[in-house]
């Protein structure tokens, strides 16, 4: 036996390391919020990006229970909603300035938004988190569907179709904010996407956020090491739906109404999809699937009614050949460029990307195309002065070739990378 | 004494076809591990399948072949799209069902048009097969409840009498083992995934002529089903069967009974005006599977059959 003290490298991530990879990327990104408004962004850019900043908040808290603790919700905006109304009706409180209410500001509305869906959170995650896997996932199905439901039934909290109405230029002025106009209800999203974003990074370092981690990857060693992992996920499942109220809130304020359709099965698909597609594995991957979709939903609608098809094909694109979604992406070419021999990466990307957009090409015609022939209106396809009507050669033939040479230049591009 | 009757019938003949729907779901749950989350496009496929057909020949042949059809889709997506995706987990197994779902949709919408299609049950089953306290029962529910329990019986024999079967029944169980034995355990469950996805198009042809056809009806229908799968225990053929009659009857007693909770609950003094003592039981019918679920998972969360699991 030699002697017994051994000297370890210290494998910590030294001070500098840690701030490079923690702090800063978040001070950037602060920092890039706090710039937006120097350039005078126009109205429909303060719109969606007030509708990015909810979505991102929202996609994140999705994830908490996603990506990191591996529960997959089909139900999630029931929390995003109960937030949402709590914090409306609390804006109505202010309104009237009864009580305690009077002197609450609007700004920090998220707040109360975050404790309706915590609290929503905690009694409905009771029964649900039993379980993990595909029955959670029914279960969360049946509770949205339930919720929806009794929405319409209890009209003087959900109010109803119409929903719940407010004004969020009431109460105690903060930081000199009015909250009337769409440039200063910025900084008030702004501070909250900022707020939600640290609070939820904070909680993936928490020992909570490690063991829901170690609950999604193993259950059962988890028990065995002392922790109830039924525990940790409903702990897990309250903090994610007070996140989702805390984004329900910031909408409550942006949109002053608040409706049952807010909490139905179509934005818990919407947000499933949006962190999906962002990569669920990465802590950042939501960022990018909220501003993305957020981006497609208000821009693709106007140009094509059928942009549920192309969320679809995207969605089911991700899901079959990029299952760590676009953050993965993001960061697989940023290593390959880092990578032993980049110029013959490049090549490689550059065939398979110029395969993908042939593919893409074919599947806009073939939608576009079926579109207009399906409504019957006679309106024709015209990209670029074309003309591509159903009864036109040429519209199939684009489809065609454009589709068959796609497919096959990204699995040559494939296969060629395989044999490199 | 008409409400029970009647609640009855049209309960057995809904929750047969729920139960058309969930076995599928059940077999194909219990070979993959997935929940098929499109299952409930596939009964709609069913039924514009089966409007197609019917519109160019007959309804009779549609019998015949829309489910055949669907069945055929089924088996081209699991071959193309679910088989890849398995490597990557259940998680993404059901994510993939889930997209298909919004695709499968879509693509309705834009061959068949958004609003609902006039598709009707055939002249020859358009009649009242009997009169009872003074209301008619058409003819085409029974033919329903016959097909269903024709169906029902002929599973039952596939699976549990035939050599097919057997195979079918060691491979959900022990697919290495029947690999090991020769048998092509891939194409066999594409064939089980297939034949679940005919089952769901045989359904959706039969309920597309009672309740409507329109793109909305897979979005109504899945939930249901899902709650039927589980509240009879996942994996389970005859627990579904129980959920699904349970679930059809209790849906179609509810929508009968027209008492609010005021009257139910009037010896605690509950006013008629208020939001609760509003609530009519027929009122709350949409909501009870739900409600259903959830009192289940609180009190035997294995559900009816189900086994209990970790």
């Amino acid at each position: 036996m030699s002697d017994a003290t051994q000297t370890f490298q210290n494998l910590a991530p030294s001070a500098g390391a840690k701030f490079r990879q923690r702090t800063l990327p978040i001070l950037i990104f602060a920092a890039c919020l706090a710039a937006i408004p120097m350039v005078g962004p126009s109205r429909t850019f303060y719109t969606i990006a007030h509708q990015m900043g909810i979505n991102i908040v929202f996609a994140l808290s999705y994830n908490m229970i996603l990506g990191k603790g591996g529960l997959l919700s089909f139900g999630h905006a029931v929390y995003f909603g109960f937030g949402g109304y709590v914090a409306m009706h609390a804006m109505n409180w202010i309104e009237d300035g009864s009580g305690l209410w009077a002197g609450f500001p609007v700004f920090f509305l998220p707040l109360v938004g975050f404790a309706g869906g915590a609290l929503a959170g905690a009694i409905i995650g009771w029964p649900s988190c039993r379980k993990a896997g595909t029955t959670f996932a029914m279960i969360s199905l049946g509770v949205a569907e339930l919720v929806f439901a009794a929405a319409f039934m209890f009209d003087s909290f959900f109010g109803g179709e119409q929903g719940i109405s407010g004004d969020r230029m009431n109460g105690v002025e903060l930081f000199g904010l009015s909250m009337g106009p769409i440039s200063e209800v910025y900084w008030f999203i702004a501070f909250w996407t900022v707020v939600g974003l640290v609070g939820m990074w904070a909680f993936t370092r928490t020992p909570l956020g490690k063991l829901s981690e170690a609950t999604r990857d193993n259950a059962q060693r988890v028990q065995f090491i002392g922790y109830n992992p039924q525990r940790v996920r409903y702990l897990v499942f309250i903090f994610a739906g007070g996140f989702a109220g805390l984004a329900g809130g910031m909408a409550a304020v942006n949109y002053e109404i608040f409706t049952p359709d807010a909490m139905s099965l179509v934005p818990s698909g919407f947000v499933l999809i949006m962190a999906y597609v962002g990569g669920i594995t990465y802590f950042v991957g939501p960022i990018f699937g909220a501003i993305l979709l957020t981006y497609m939903q208000s821009m693709l609608s106007d140009f094509t009614e059928a942009w549920l098809l192309y969320l679809g094909v995207l969605f089911i694109a991700i899901v079959m050949f990029a299952p760590r979604g676009i953050a993965g992406i993001v960061f697989g070419i940023w290593d390959g460029l880092r990578g032993s021999n980049p110029g013959q990466y490049i090549a490689g990307l550059l065939m398979k990307l110029a395969g993908i957009l042939l593919m893409l090409i074919g599947l806009i015609v073939l939608v576009e195309v079926s579109v207009r022939w399906s409504n019957g209106y006679g309106e024709v396809y015209e990209p670029f002065g074309m003309h591509l009507g159903h009864q036109n050669v040429l519209s199939w033939l684009i489809i065609v070739v454009t589709a068959v040479a796609g497919v096959a230049l990204t699995r040559y591009a494939s296969k060629d990378k395989e044999a490199a | 004494m008409e409400t029970i009757v009647f609640g009855l019938l049209n309960g057995v003949s809904y929750g047969l076809l729920l139960f058309m729907l969930s076995s599928g779901l059940t077999l194909i749950f219990s070979m993959m591990g997935v929940l098929n989350f499109a299952h409930a496009s596939f009964y709609m496929l069913g039924a514009y399948f089966a409007f197609t057909i019917t519109g160019s020949t007959s309804f009779w042949i549609a019998l015949f072949i829309a489910p055949v059809l669907v069945g055929l889709v089924g088996a081209l997506v699991e071959r193309y799209g679910l088989r890849k995706v398995h490597a990557n987990g259940h998680v993404a197994e059901l994510l993939f069902t889930f997209g298909l779902a919004y695709l499968i949709e879509e693509v309705v919408k834009i061959v068949y048009g958004k609003t609902a299609v006039d598709y009707r049950v055939p002249d020859l089953l358009n009649f009242a097969a009997f009169e009872i306290y003074g209301a008619t029962f058409p003819a085409y529910r029974i033919f329903v409840i016959f097909i269903a329990i024709a169906m029902l019986v002929g599973l039952w024999f596939l699976l549990k009498r035939t050599r097919a079967g057997l195979i079918i029944q060691a491979a959900l169980t022990h697919p290495h083992m029947v690999g090991h034995l020769g048998h092509n355990v891939p194409f066999i469950f594409m064939t089980v995934f297939g034949i679940g996805c005919a089952l769901a198009g045989l359904a959706g042809l039969m309920a597309g002529n009672i309740f409507v056809t329109d793109p909305a009806m897979a979005v109504q229908m899945g939930p249901i089903v899902f709650v039927v799968v589980v509240v009879g225990g996942i994996g389970s053929l005859e627990g579904a069967f129980l959920a699904s009659l349970l679930i059809g009857l209790l849906q179609n007693f509810a929508v009968g009974i027209n008492a609010s909770f005021a009257e139910i609950f009037a010896f605690t003094g509950l006013s008629p005006t208020s939001e609760v003592g509003d609530i009519t039981i027929s009122s709350l019918a949409p909501v009870l599977p739900f409600l259903l679920l959830v009192l289940m998972l609180i009190f035997r969360p294995q559900g009816l059959m189900g086994e209990q699991e970790l």
